[in-house]
């Protein structure tokens, strides 16, 4: 009875399994098929305004690029307070949950957040938007990746090279971090993948546009806000339009996160 | 240099309270107006949107409304022009709330958040129904099943599943898995079901990743002990490994539910968009993140802060549950 | 003397009790003095003392004086009192560290050495070449590494490893190299290349050295001070200490009767 009860377990355990990789590749099936179909030399060399995706994958890239810029310093600097200056009390004990916190928090409400403070002082939807509401995301990922990485460099390196006379921050930057260097661009790189695919932030932040800007100022491109609007669109080709930006995104995303564990593996070696 | 560098890394750290504060601060200024006008009754008020008559409105507001309707009337002739030109109002600290409709008869209209949030809870619970068990099912699987040949490509393949957009979700979820659906259960394509299990998939690989490194950390010796005692693997996992978990996998679990609260986009497109109480789970429905996606845009005036009132209640929810999430998880570093 | 200890206690932050109580020891110029006692004796800690390492960590409590001979005045000056941030860079140039784990920064050969030389402000190419070639040659590493310098630090053993270490704090001409049981985890051949180092390296430094091996420390060491739950029990020639202790919990430690 037991064995039989265990077996039954197990079995169930694998068709969870089984199911959970059915969906994956119901997905991926799905995507590549509809998006590939969709795919020409068009949608790269045309903006959305003729039915491309040019514009939307260079904004989309742009404003994730932007987020990277304005969260990774601030978000590195703080995971170093936290691992190298904290020492552990209380407030950098409250910082770090705070921002595992943030890590989880709704992005649509960032969001709210951001068209309260950006977009509603200037006017209109505008690319430096996106961009802030993107970081905002970003930052306690950066935050956690830092903290978690420097945390793995061993004590004795630290004390090397104070040992040798060397002030805290220059042991910090020239010896810890160098240290930790592959696994907080791992960290880095992986944080990016997740923030080049969001949509909800972006919705009334930097909006879209159908044309090829550079001008942060206004509307900005974005592809994700497009497939939304293009996907429940009647025109059987604005559909294909947004399943094949949907794939490149995928594709993309993909491709980063299967690099970035390729690094981590390498470097365990 | 030193200290130079040591202020601006702690200032960098209170960076992330400073803007944990602000959301809920500027949330909750921007809902004000909506607060002051419904109060908690927000949260149970079905309608959105609904012009009441103003003779069940008491004195003192039916005065403040007579004065702003003065205002707006002073402004431009025309009604409708007078609502799109309008200044927002949410820049100063004085609550001019202003009512979207303005007509000849005395009306107000009245927000009240009560189906998105009944949406957001009920698909939730949906999507928990489904997730948890597949959830701890496969991190069973890749924990204690699988060689190791097998429990790698399938371990990475369920993080892959973590890592695609949701709104790749939500095409495929609107295109293939409603449809699908609702061939089996009968009902829309879109729904409160289909919403509820788009959500399940999402969650499932946070889930499982989760418990399966929890369930890791049980140490081998307890596990050995309890087959030398001849357990068979389930009664392992069952009286010895979750115990040992448990409070990491409960952790996983309300912290996947904290996410499930927020989630927008892949919710936006299999819900249905519809503002109304679903008869039936396979009927369509809102939930917070979806009203806020949809309406936000076009809104202004009262409705606005309303949403800013939705907004506000989605992220408090949601710090909670984080919170409480968190708390289980520091229990288990102990 | 180079150093002296003088009723030297300290208290972890923290901790109830001290981890060293009224520590009395020389270290002898131009000598190797050798730490010896069982797990959780306190010898680290004392070493750890005398580059006041213990200040990366706050909350530490010092009673006492550690003083260490100014080379130039001929005075011992407390370094204990010392407070500011560069008096703290200047002691450690002073007083080097070598650790039990090897500890190669992530740079290159060249770097590791050059680094506390960059440090101290030395910019001149010629010179630093030529501080880099005698310090690998005084630790024996020279002819091993001498066509590889810009090879990554990392991809060396773990006995290289260690020896770059030595070279490193070498470099900087120290008074003083406090070696924290630097080959425990070496295998025997690198252990033998590196206490063969320390005994030429004190021709030029003083050292202190911590080890649970005993027999390393009878092998190497001029002076052995045996130590057990925070006091010192014997300091003397280690000639003595090791044939002819005068503490009995000395000779049953020697004799293995506890480790």
């Amino acid at each position: 009875m037991r064995l039989m009860i265990n077996k039954i377990v197990l079995i169930l355990s694998t068709l969870a399994a089984v199911i959970g990789i059915g969906f994956l590749f119901w997905i991926l099936i799905t995507l590549t098929i509809k998006g590939v179909s969709a795919i020409n030399l068009h949608i790269f060399t045309a903006d959305l305004v003729d039915n491309g995706l040019r514009n939307l994958l260079v904004g989309q890239f742009t404003l994730a690029l932007m987020a990277v810029v304005i969260g990774v310093p601030i978000g590195m600097v703080a995971g170093i307070y936290l691992q190298e200056y904290s020492f552990g009390n209380k407030y950098a004990e409250f910082i770090r949950n705070l921002s595992d916190v943030m890590m989880s928090a709704p992005s649509i409400v960032i969001g709210t957040f951001v068209y309260a403070i950006v977009v509603n002082p200037v006017g209109h939807v505008n690319g430096w938007a996106g961009a802030i509401a993107l970081a905002i995301m970003m930052i306690p990922i950066v935050v956690r990746t830092t903290d978690d990485m420097l945390g793995l460099v061993p004590r004795e390196l630290r004390e090397a090279g104070v040992a040798i006379g060397a002030p805290k921050y220059k042991v910090i930057f020239n010896i810890i971090i160098k240290a930790a260097k592959v696994g907080i661009m791992t960290g880095i790189l992986l944080a990016f993948a997740r923030i080049v695919g969001e949509t909800a932030p972006l919705l009334f932040t930097s909006g879209n546009s159908e044309y090829f800007t550079m001008d942060l100022n206004n509307e900005f491109p974005s592809l994700t806000v497009a497939i939304y609007n293009l996907a429940t669109m009647p025109d059987e080709k604005l559909v294909n339009l947004a399943w094949a930006g949907a794939f490149l995104l995928t594709l993309f995303v993909l491709i980063i996160n299967l690099i970035g564990r390729f690094i981590t593996k390498e470097k365990k070696q | 240099m030193e200290s130079i560098f040591k202020k601006i890394a702690s200032m960098s750290a209170t960076t992330i309270l400073l803007i944990l504060s602000s959301i809920f601060i500027v949330l909750f200024i921007y809902a004000k107006p909506a607060i002051a006008e419904y109060g908690l009754n927000f949260i149970i008020d079905p309608r959105w949107g609904v012009e009441v008559p103003l003779d069940n409105v008491k004195k003192e507001d039916k005065v403040s409304i007579k004065e702003k309707k003065v205002e707006q009337k002073a402004l431009t002739h025309d009604d409708e022009i007078a609502v799109d030109e309008e200044d927002l109002g949410l820049d100063d600290e004085d609550d001019i709330a202003v009512g979207d409709e303005i007509s000849e008869t005395n009306t107000k209209t009245i927000y009240g958040g009560l189906v998105p949030i009944v949406g957001t809870i009920l698909s939730t619970i949906i999507a928990l129904l489904f997730a948890i068990p597949l959830a701890m099912g496969i991190a069973i699987f890749l924990s204690e099943i699988a060689p190791e040949f097998i429990s790698k490509p399938v371990g990475i393949a369920i993080e892959l599943l973590a890592a695609i957009p949701s709104i790749i979700y939500g095409m495929w979820g609107l295109f293939y898995f409603g449809p699908f659906i609702s061939s089996i259960f009968g009902g829309g394509s879109v729904s409160l079901l289909v919403a509820g299990l788009v959500l399940a998939i999402m969650i499932i690989p946070f889930m499982a990743s989760l418990t399966r490194d929890s369930m890791n950390t049980t140490p081998s010796v307890l596990k050995e002990s309890a087959y030398a005692m001849g357990a068979t693997k389930f009664e392992v996992i069952k009286d010895v490994i979750f115990p040992y978990a448990k409070k990491g996998i409960i952790g996983s679990i309300i912290l996947a539910l904290g996410r499930a609260l927020g989630e927008t986009m892949a919710v936006a497109f299999v819900i249905g968009g519809v503002f109304t109480f679903p008869k039936s789970i396979t009927d369509p429905t809102v939930s917070i993140p979806v009203v806020l996606a949809n309406s936000f845009a076009e809104s202004n005036g009262l409705s606005l802060n309303a949403l800013f009132y939705l907004a506000l209640v989605l992220f408090v929810i949601s710090f909670i549950v984080i919170s409480f999430a968190k708390f289980y998880f520091l229990r288990d570093k102990k | 003397m180079i150093m002296d200890i003088k009723h030297f206690s300290f208290t972890y932050a923290g901790a109830s009790a001290p981890s060293l109580k009224n520590i009395n020891l020389p270290i002898e110029e131009n000598k190797v003095t050798a730490l010896i006692g069982p797990s959780g004796c306190g010898k680290s800690t004392l070493l750890r003392s005398m580059n006041r390492i213990h200040d990366l960590y706050p909350g530490n409590k010092y009673e006492g004086e550690i003083l260490l001979k100014n080379l130039e005045t001929k005075k011992f000056e407390n370094i204990l009192e010392i407070k500011k941030e560069n008096d703290f860079i200047n002691l450690r140039q002073r007083v080097g560290m070598i650790f039990q784990k090897p500890t190669p920064f992530p740079m290159s050969i060249y770097d590791n050495i050059a680094y506390g030389l960059k440090l101290q402000g030395k910019k001149n190419k010629t010179e630093l070449d030529e501080a880099v070639e005698n310090a690998l040659k005084g630790a024996a590493l020279w002819n091993e590494v001498k066509d590889r310098l810009n090879a990554d630090a990392r991809g060396m053993s773990g006995g290289q490893q260690q020896r770059l270490c030595i070279a490193r704090a070498v470099a900087l001409k120290p008074e003083v190299l406090l070696f924290d049981e630097p080959t425990s985890a070496l295998d025997p051949i690198s252990t033998g290349a590196i206490e063969e180092l320390i005994v030429e390296l004190k021709e030029e430094v003083s050292i202190a050295i911590v080890t649970h091996n005993m027999q390393q420390a009878s092998r190497i060491s001029d002076f052995t001070a045996f130590m057990y739950l925070g006091d010192l029990i014997e300091y003397d020639k280690t000639e003595t200490i090791f044939l002819n202790p005068k503490e009995k919990r000395t000779e049953d430690y020697i004799t293995g009767k506890f480790g």
